[in-house]
């Protein structure tokens, strides 16, 4: 198919949230910088093709598209899980490898297996290791940051519980946490909304609204619902990128956005 | 009562029933991370592997004149070689993992049985490996037993933050930074020296019983991993002990009565938890 045009990432900035200045260089560090990058599966066709984009500090971003379009693939050039084929990545004014231990990430719920027998502050203490060296124990620096992030997710009370006794929301929450624990400035989640019903989804995203007070949130998702009530900036994956700022999903550009996502949604449903 | 006045009078039942003993606490630790980890099928290729290794050395021990070529070293040797390939091929290429997991347990098995079939004393060698002997436990194989234990169990304590990590999330353990890889191949290695453990009290066929049977049982019982695996020690070590005592008496084979106990352990604690949950 005819893909759209590559966008340089440098969208209007004229917008209703105060700060939300996205794309635009406004002189400090960008969290995230890719750079004419491209990326395939084994030499096959690219996944990803010519992609540059900046992510400002403390912007909120939904990465949206397709599947199979490329979105998880990205992050996991943010995450430095991939090599780009071409072009650079920059994340935190560094390699995306030697950034992890100042990336909080939560991985999609679906991917754990349920029935793990580990209790929450179990879980919630992973997101510790790294933080120091040594094989040591957690200590109890890492116990208290494990229960500030269960409690600052709303989930204090619960350390000891099963994590396969907790309902899908609350494990959700309980990922969070273990992506809060060592206290990032960059926050990536994949499809954060996919297991949740529309009541408790609601709640996630203000705790997300909240984390993004002190910290960038990226979030992937295929879910626009939310979108324009949250999010400060869009990017749109489906093999090239398109950044838009939500304030200035207006006229013209909602008609192009929505008009693409509409055919995008149909093709999922046909899958 | 039989058991215990022939356990007092014999060295051999002693022998058994400490063997049994120290195969539970590795059996129960490294099960853990085996049934957590969804790797029992690797367990079950490295337990078949273990059969080239007691082969060449049975066979050069008998018809070379090795004497140093202890059964027990040749198990080790050929358990650790299996472990290394299968973590090797699981992580470089991912889709043809269970092929060769499949091709190593039955290559390791057929070079195990060549080796057998040239050395004398055939059938019986073949039946006590395939089925295990626990009632020809040597002294100087406790002692191995022991140090076997002793590095697996101290692993285990010692990585267990991070071994739990890697079990339940391996891509966020990487992001922590953690070796995966590395910590994977561990786990395999792991295993290899618990299945060695096992094979002598059990047998090569019902090492992947044991393995698991207790795990099972424990994962019903607890919700954390170190509860499971304190509790999976616990029972492992009742099972081959009730195994050994259950079946001297009517001169049954100790390994098999084993896998009896832990299986029938095993419908009855899933038949009263579904019965109290009514």
């Amino acid at each position: 198919m005819s893909g759209p045009r590559t966008s340089d990432a440098v969208a209007p900035g004229a917008g209703s949230h105060p700060g939300s200045c996205c794309n635009i260089d406004d002189g400090g560090e960008p969290v995230v910088e890719l750079e004419r990058v491209s990326f395939g599966y084994d030499g096959r066709r690219p996944v990803l093709e010519d992609v540059t984009l900046r992510i400002a500090r403390l912007d909120f971003v939904s990465v949206i598209g397709p599947n199979g379009g490329g979105k998880t693939t990205l992050l996991k050039l943010l995450l430095g899980l991939l090599e780009p084929d071409e072009g650079t990545v920059q994340v935190l004014g560094t390699t995306p490898v030697r950034a992890r231990p100042r990336i909080g990430y939560m991985p999609q719920l679906a991917a754990l297996d349920p029935s793990f027998p580990v209790q929450v502050v179990d879980v919630v203490l992973m997101g510790r290791l790294g933080v120091r060296s040594g094989l040591g124990r957690f200590d109890l620096n890492d116990r208290r940051a494990a229960v500030r992030a269960l409690d600052r997710v709303g989930l204090a009370g619960l350390e000891r519980r099963p994590f396969s006794a907790l309902s899908g929301g609350q494990r959700q929450r309980v990922l969070l946490a273990r992506a809060l624990a060592s206290d990032p400035e960059l926050v990536l989640l994949d499809e954060p909304a996919a297991s949740l019903d529309q009541k408790v989804e609601q709640t996630f995203f203000e705790l997300l609204v909240e984390l993004n007070q002190l910290s960038t949130v990226v979030l992937v998702s295929h879910d626009l619902g939310f979108v324009r009530s949250f999010v400060r900036t869009v990017i749109c994956v489906h093999r090239r990128v398109h950044v838009h700022p939500t304030s200035a999903l207006d006229g013209e550009a909602i008609r192009q956005l929505y008009d693409g996502d509409v055919r995008l949604v149909h093709h999922d449903q046909k899958l | 009562m039989e058991f215990l006045e022939a356990l007092v009078r014999h060295q051999f039942l002693q022998n058994a029933l400490l063997a049994g003993v120290l195969a539970g606490l590795a059996c129960g630790v490294v099960g853990t991370f085996v049934v957590v980890r969804r790797i029992t099928s690797i367990a079950g290729a490295i337990a078949h592997c273990v059969l080239a290794g007691l082969g060449m050395a049975r066979w050069a021990q008998v018809r070379l004149g090795w004497t140093w070529a202890d059964p027990m070293l040749g198990a080790t040797g050929a358990a650790m070689v299996a472990a290394l390939v299968i973590g090797l091929v699981s992580l470089r290429a991912k889709e043809r993992e269970d092929t060769v997991i499949g091709a190593l347990w039955a290559v390791g098995m057929a070079i195990g049985i060549l080796f057998i079939s040239r050395t004398p004393g055939y059938n019986e060698d073949l039946m006590s490996y395939l089925f295990g002997n626990v009632l020809l436990v040597r002294g100087v194989d406790l002692w191995m037993m022991a140090a076997l234990d002793a590095v697996v169990v101290t692993l285990s304590l010692v990585l267990f933050t991070r071994l739990q990590a890697v079990c339940f999330d391996e891509e966020f353990a990487r992001l922590r930074g953690l070796n995966v890889e590395v910590y994977f191949l561990l786990l395999l290695t792991m295993a290899a020296i618990t299945v060695v453990l096992l094979v002598s009290v059990v047998g090569i066929v019902l090492v992947i019983a044991l393995l698991t049977l207790p795990v099972a049982i424990a994962g019903q019982l607890t919700s954390s991993l170190r509860s499971m695996m304190m509790a999976a020690v616990g029972i492992s070590m009742l099972c081959t002990t009730a195994g050994l005592a259950v079946s001297y008496g009517p001169d049954l084979p100790a390994g098999a009565t084993t896998i009896m106990v832990a299986g029938m352990a095993y419908l009855m604690v899933i038949g009263l938890r579904r019965v109290l949950s009514r």
